[in-house]
């Protein structure tokens, strides 16, 4: 075997690593093969850093120090550090959140480039705050709106308003276990400080100030990112797109921009249509302009325009390795700094842009919005340079690409379901409800070099559709699951399940619909919000047949996210456990107490088939908690068979 | 495949799109834009529109707008691809809505170019006078719903047995479009099912609109002014209109024949409002459920049995009534008359003694499903003949209460008519039954009237009826003893109810049928104020509670009496406080102008205080013309409905003109100083016995009508002329 088939599935990505190997480029693969073993005091949860009594480490097997320096046990230091992970998961969210707000903010005042996109989102939003639309100007409406999101972050009392998104009954709990998050940047700065040395030591309640803290990102930071971003830059509708690394074009300038806001990307966009800078890219002996995107940023650009998504996390050093880009910009999450070193090797020149990222010896061109078209066209004039100094030689792009259908939004799936004159989620309750569909997964999350490259996400998602279960995906999962056409409509009919197999071919969709980048996994509360609200599939989103898995999960966001999807109902399965296995009392809570409190618990299963299957158990015995008919095509096989 | 339906529906979607604007260019090149357009006799303009886009559209030019939204926001503007897809459902959906409108327009268009109706054999738009009458039936269950058959089937044979099922439900039938130029409508009329009166369809329930696919806007925009004028929906609310289409109009349509793409864009629309389409060709079928109730698009090649699918796919509710006649039973055959031309035989009327009677008795003496006829039978009477006819029911069960021998009884005229070639009229001893010589070579004789009695009787009152024997006598002297008796009986009932007053009973009766389209309304019926629709007295009410204890007619206790005059009670008011989902605080039984009650819309009458603050004038629902209040009935009919209260206006059922509680708070009957001559011919017996009571033997001379004057001017001269009592009462305002 190849070793690079064993790194990744992906025949592009195959091609770069073996390029790479042989360049004897190092990359995110070979570095993490020099760090094994890693450190198992870590993995387990087990090792403090706190404060400066430590660094400690207590013994999993009891067979040294039970507790550390301050007398904290594997419990608390385990819990402690999971909270500070939320914190700043949460945080990354959040912070790009209040960057779109901001961005409203002035694009309201009439500062910038930007303009309203979605005049319909941004009323639908100002209800939410509990603006009334009526006879309001768009700019005032959308200033109003603005200051109100940006009034969030800083609340102190009361709770947050997009909470009453959430099923009564979901938000009554919340109150009632006094999880209910106050402000976004207040439940961040209680976390921290709850995680200070001598602070708390009940990893129950450090648990519940998880929660706390991962709300204000899923119904806080993370969906005023996902909705402003809609109303700034249009909400997402179902299109035609493509990925993978032939969106890099070897006879075109390449700009392939890399990490997750996409103000700065948009605009990029924009740039790359302007007639003085074609032409110049034209004089360099370039086709034509092409902006590809990486990660998040690619899914942001490439549900709303259709721009190609390059890859995902882990091709953001094989993209490079294509010798063909000619400037990667990066803005906040997720670049590697191995990038600087990798571009070096090469023509390609990396770009910082966010004053929140920067990397030393980096060139830095700092993005404000206020400047926005002007940093973009010297991003382009930049990589119209950086063109000439392209080595043809040195080109190689693999030519792989793949079609997707992208662009779902819980908005959209009224639309879908009902047209016009019909909007509803009545039809996907009752495919549900009728047993057509088992129910519907969320799978979403990174990549990890330590999972062989898209092999989890895919394996576990077509297990998943071969049982009919609609699956809804973000992230570079998404790209993971187009990169093998699970996000054609046309798989449907290979590998679905008979009953999903019909709901696709009555709606015309693909069985895994992709909602966006991670930040949009607030698009899926209000999708299973939606569902409750449709009625007929119990009162709460902990009554849905549904689930979230992350089965090749990294970073702290995932953390976070994995935190909000439980607190709010939703049971989560994540491919590497969680740093808790050494705390015997916090693993207890997480994977089975927390379903008592909220409805949900979280679990860990690597395979991704036997994954799948645990999450089916968990879709039928929800199935049967609700009373639901058998699944329409078991019964009739079975009774056949 | 649904990608196949959603691209054939957008194709007939461009077409019929497209003929509309054409049609439209040419009538804008030969007429005004100012030109008035519209169908005949309705109020809702072009309704699909005036629904669903608000739209009030009666001049050409109107038109404009209405076809660029959509060719520029609506039709998708193409169908989907054969690869890499996206989401099409919804394609197909605004495909269908595009169709409806599209096909409204070019409709109505041809109406102003003279060219619809097709011709007089077909009906084309069905007026609102006929959604009132036949569309409550429609929408309280009495007719299941209605098909409408686009195409035609293979042969005529297979034709009439379509329409045959259909009618056996009491299932309204239209006849739209053809399939390669024959339509069903040419194979009813070939099998004499039908005649070539369109109008004369609507009796037997099969009504041809048009013999093209877009006729089907007809029953289409029909169907949806159903949820304006009975679901009380406001223009433009197209997601209630849909909704209540989808909810309460159980309408499918069965497509013969071949599925082309106007036809495929029409059931796109009609799945839009919920109903499903079953054709009997190899077509693609949509079966997820969600936009429509259940299945949307399914396909069923046996003629035989693509009724009872389409019943099941729609999740219609019909009950099937297997009662051993030779002719069919059932509602949609109860209008039907039999003239003397096709008259075998006849009974009562003027033509021979006759009486229908229904008696309680004891379970043990009831033999169930004995039927005895005592006397000659119908073949021993020369065509053209009479026959002396009586019939005795006995019921027993143990439920049931010599208080329901009235109602049950009642219902025989309505059974006994819902077989095909029979007719009944009028009640007690002065009934009158005619057989038809089709029913009689189709072996109906005597001992099948009983049949037909016992299977509806059983079936519409299980809880009442365990046992039930029948007698038929057609001797005259064999008669004699159950006739006596009956007479003796009738004359206790009558007594009895009309012994009956608010102040005898402690229980009233609600009525919230008609929450469905007045969802704060409440009726309270009393024994002397029976409910506003003529139809429930307080026994209906008693025995509509006893069939069915969750149903919609509760008991109310009355509770503590907080005003004997205006006629208010402690518990009542809780109960329709609540009841009212807490829109009526208060109610007064007997007042017209303090907390009166509410009317859901359904009102016989409508009672108002007139100009001069002293006499009120009382209006029935059949009288078209002008009254002394200077508006008709219609316009008076909008101020009072909808479950608010309205001082000074009342909706009642005519019986409650003649009760002494009558707006007794006021002063009562004295008050009335004009209705329509007809009312007053309809209740003059007893006005004039509540008159005597009143020892004021003139005053029914002294209520005007339209023959003396419709203006208020004239009116009040009338009164002075003829010394009203009103005049010298105290005022009713301030």
């Amino acid at each position: 075997m190849n070793p690079a088939e064993k790194r990744s599935i992906d025949p592009a990505s195959q091609a770069m690593l073996t390029r790479a190997a042989k360049e004897k480029v190092p990359t995110a693969w070979d570095r993490l093969e020099a760090m094994r073993p890693q450190c198992g005091f870590g993995q387990l949860g087990l090792c403090c850093t706190f404060c400066e009594m430590g660094p400690c480490r207590v013994d999993p097997f009891g067979e040294g120090a039970v507790v550390g320096v301050c007398g904290a046990d594997a419990d608390t230091i385990a819990a402690r550090q999971i909270l500070r992970k939320v914190a700043v998961g949460g945080s990354a969210h959040s912070d790009h959140g209040r960057t779109t707000a901001m961005t409203l903010l002035q694009t309201a005042e009439g500062h910038g480039d930007y303009s309203i996109k979605d005049e319909k989102k941004l009323r639908q939003v100002a209800r939410y705050f509990g603006i009334d639309p009526e006879g309001k100007e768009t700019r005032a409406l959308a200033k109003a709106v603005a200051q109100a999101a940006l009034g969030q972050f800083g609340n102190q009392e009361g709770e947050l308003i997009f909470l009453k998104r959430a099923p009564e009954t979901r938000q009554k709990l919340w109150r009632e276990l006094g999880i209910a998050p106050r402000g976004i940047d207040r439940e961040v700065v209680t976390a921290l400080h709850q995680t200070h040395m001598g602070v708390d030591a009940d990893y129950v309640s450090l648990m519940k100030q998880s929660m706390r803290t991962a709300l204000a990102d899923g119904w806080g930071g993370s969906m005023i990112a996902t909705d402003l971003q809609d109303i700034l830059f249009g909400s997402p509708e179902p299109l035609r797109a493509k990925t993978n690394l032939a969106a890099i074009k070897a006879d075109k300038v390449n700009i392939v921009v890399h990490g997750h806001e996409p103000v700065l990307s948009e605009m990029i966009a924009e740039a790359s249509r302007d007639q003085e800078l074609l032409a110049k890219a034209k004089e360099a002996g370039a086709e034509g302009i092409q902006i590809s995107g990486l990660c998040c940023t690619a899914n942001e650009i490439l549900m709303r325009h259709g721009i190609p998504s390059a890859g995902s996390f882990l091709h953001q050093e094989l993209a490079v390795m294509t010798g063909a880009v000619d400037v990667m910009t990066v803005d906040v999450q997720c670049w590697m700094p191995a990038l600087k070193d990798l571009t070096e090797h090469f023509h390609t020149r990396l770009v910082t842009t966010s004053n929140r990222a920067k990397q030393l010896g980096t060139h830095h061109i700092e993005f404000h919005e206020e400047h926005a078209l002007e940093t973009a066209k010297e991003i382009i004039n930049l990589a119209i340079e950086s063109f000439k100094n392209r080595q043809p030689d040195r080109v190689e792009v693999p030519g792989v690409e793949v079609d997707m259908i992208a662009g779902f939004t819980a908005e959209y799936i009224y639309k879908m379901l009902g047209g016009r004159f019909r909007p509803s989620y009545r039809p996907l309750n009752n495919g549900i409800m009728e047993g057509r569909l088992r129910g519907v997964v969320g799978v979403v999350g990174c990549e990890n070099p330590r999972v062989c490259q898209g092999y989890a996400h895919t394996e576990l998602i077509r297990e998943l559709i071969a049982n009919d279960v609609l699956v809804v995906t973000s992230g570079c999962s998404a790209t993971a699951a187009a990169r093998v056409k699970l996000l054609q409509p046309e798989t449907a009919f290979q590998m679905a399940g008979r009953g999903l197999q019909e709901i696709c071919e009555a709606v015309g969709i693909p069985p895994v619909l992709h909602v966006g980048a991670c930040v949009d996994n607030s698009r899926i509360l209000i999708a299973c919000s939606n569902m409750v609200l449709e009625g007929g599939l119990g009162n709460d989103i902990s009554d849905l047949p549904v689930a979230g898995v992350a089965p090749e999960w990294m970073s702290e966001k995932a953390i976070t996210i994995g935190w909000y999807a439980v607190a709010s109902g939703i049971s989560v399965w994540f491919g590497d456990p969680l740093p808790i296995l050494g705390a015997p009392g916090l693993t207890q809570f997480t994977t089975h107490d927390v379903d008592k409190m909220v409805g949900a618990h979280w679990s860990f299963e690597a395979d991704p088939i036997r994954c799948a299957h645990q999450v089916i158990a968990h879709l039928n015995a929800k199935r049967e908690a609700l009373k639901l008919r058998p699944m329409m095509y078991e019964t009739q096989d079975a009774a056949a068979g | 495949m649904s990608r196949i339906v959603t691209q054939a529906a957008v194709r007939g979607a461009h077409d019929i799109l497209g003929r509309a604007e054409a049609l439209y260019r040419q009538c804008m090149e030969e007429h005004e834009g100012r030109q008035a357009i519209g169908f005949p006799e309705t109020a809702y303009y072009l309704p699909m529109i005036y629904s669903l886009l608000g739209e009030e559209i009666s001049q050409l030019n109107q038109l404009e707008p209405i076809l660029e939204y959509l060719r520029k926001d609506l039709c998708p503007p193409v169908p989907p691809a054969d690869r890499l897809w996206l989401p099409y459902l919804e394609n197909a959906l605004d495909a269908g809505i595009t169709t409806l409108i599209a096909e409204e327009i070019y409709n109505c268009l041809r109406y102003l170019l003279g060219t619809e109706p097709h011709d007089s054999t077909w009906h084309g738009f069905i007026s609102d006078t006929i959604l009132r009458t036949l569309g409550i039936q429609l929408v309280d269950g009495r007719m299941p719903g209605f098909a409408a058959i686009v195409g035609a089937a293979p042969t005529t044979e297979i034709a009439v047995d379509v329409v045959r099922e259909l009618q056996k439900r009491n299932i309204l039938t239209f006849l739209i479009g053809n399939h390669e130029g024959r339509t069903c409508r040419d194979q009813l009329l070939e099998a004499n099912v039908i005649t070539e009166d369109p109008k004369a369809g609507w009796d037997i329930y099969i009504v041809p609109l048009g013999p093209d696919t877009e006729s089907i806007i007809y029953a289409l925009n029909w169907a949806i002014r159903g949820a304006l004028t009975f679901g009380g929906h406001k223009k433009g609310d197209w997601k209630a209109c849909l909704d209540y289409t989808r909810a309460r109009i159980f309408a499918f349509g069965i497509g013969l024949g071949t599925i082309d793409d106007l036809k495929y864009g029409s059931g796109a629309g009609a799945i839009n409002m919920g109903f499903p389409v079953i054709c009997d060709t190899e077509i693609p079928e949509i079966r997820p459920t969600g936009v429509c109730t259940y299945e949307e698009l399914v396909r069923e090649l046996d003629h035989k049995k693509i009724v009872p699918t389409a019943i099941e796919v729609r999740g219609v509710k019909v009950k099937v009534t297997d009662i051993d006649v030779p002719v069919p039973v059932a509602a949609a055959f109860e209008g039907e008359t039999v003239r003397k031309a096709d008259m075998q035989c006849q009974m009562g009327g003027k033509y021979s003694p006759a009486f229908e009677y229904l008696r309680m008795r004891e379970m043990d003496e009831v033999e169930d499903g004995k039927i005895e006829v005592i006397g000659p039978d119908v073949d021993t009477v020369p065509e053209g003949g009479a026959l002396p006819f009586g019939m005795l029911a006995e019921v027993a069960g143990r439920k049931m209460q010599t208080d329901f021998e009235p109602i049950l009884e009642r219902h025989i005229h309505t059974f006994i008519n819902h077989a095909m070639g029979i007719f009944h009229m009028g009640q007690r001893d002065m009934n009158w039954l005619r057989i038809s010589k089709n029913a009689y070579n189709a072996g109906f004789r005597l001992r099948h009237f009983a049949e037909v009695l016992r299977g509806l009787m059983m079936e519409d009152f299980p809880a009442l009826v365990d046992k039930m024997q029948i007698t038929i006598y057609s001797d005259v002297e064999a008669m004699q003893p159950a006739l006596q008796e009956a007479r003796k009986v009738w004359k206790e009932r009558d007594d009895r109810l009309a012994g009956m007053t608010d102040e005898s009973v402690d229980l009233f009766y609600s009525c919230t049928l008609c929450q469905s389209y007045a969802p704060n309304h409440v009726c309270v019926i009393s024994p002397q104020r029976l409910g506003l629709c003529g139809a429930y007295n307080w026994l209906d009410g008693k025995a509509a509670y006893e069939i069915d204890p969750n149903g919609p007619n509760q008991p109310v206790p009355k509770g503590l009496c907080l005003d004997p005059i205006k006629g208010q009670w402690k518990n009542v008011n809780d109960f329709v406080y609540n009841t009212s989902n807490r829109g009526v605080e208060r109610f007064n039984a007997y007042s017209l102008m303090e907390d009166p009650m509410t009317s859901c819309g359904c009102f016989e009458c409508i009672v108002t205080v007139l100009p001069d603050g002293q006499s009120v004038m009382i209006v029935n629902r059949e009288y078209p013309g002008e009254t002394p209040l200077g508006m008709p009935f219609s316009t008076l009919a909008s101020s009072v409905g909808g479950g608010h209260q309205t001082p000074g206006f009342l909706g009642v059922g005519r019986l409650y003109i003649t009760s002494p509680k009558f707006i007794s708070a006021e002063g009562g009957l004295p008050r009335i100083a004009w209705m329509p001559k007809e009312l007053k011919e309809a209740v003059m017996e007893r006005l004039q016995a509540r008159a005597d009571e009143l020892e004021m033997p003139d005053f029914p001379t002294k209520i005007a009508d339209e023959t003396i004057t419709t203006d208020f001017e004239g009116l009040i001269n009338h009164m002075m002329a003829v010394e009203h009592p009103a005049l010298t009462m105290t005022p009713l305002l301030g």
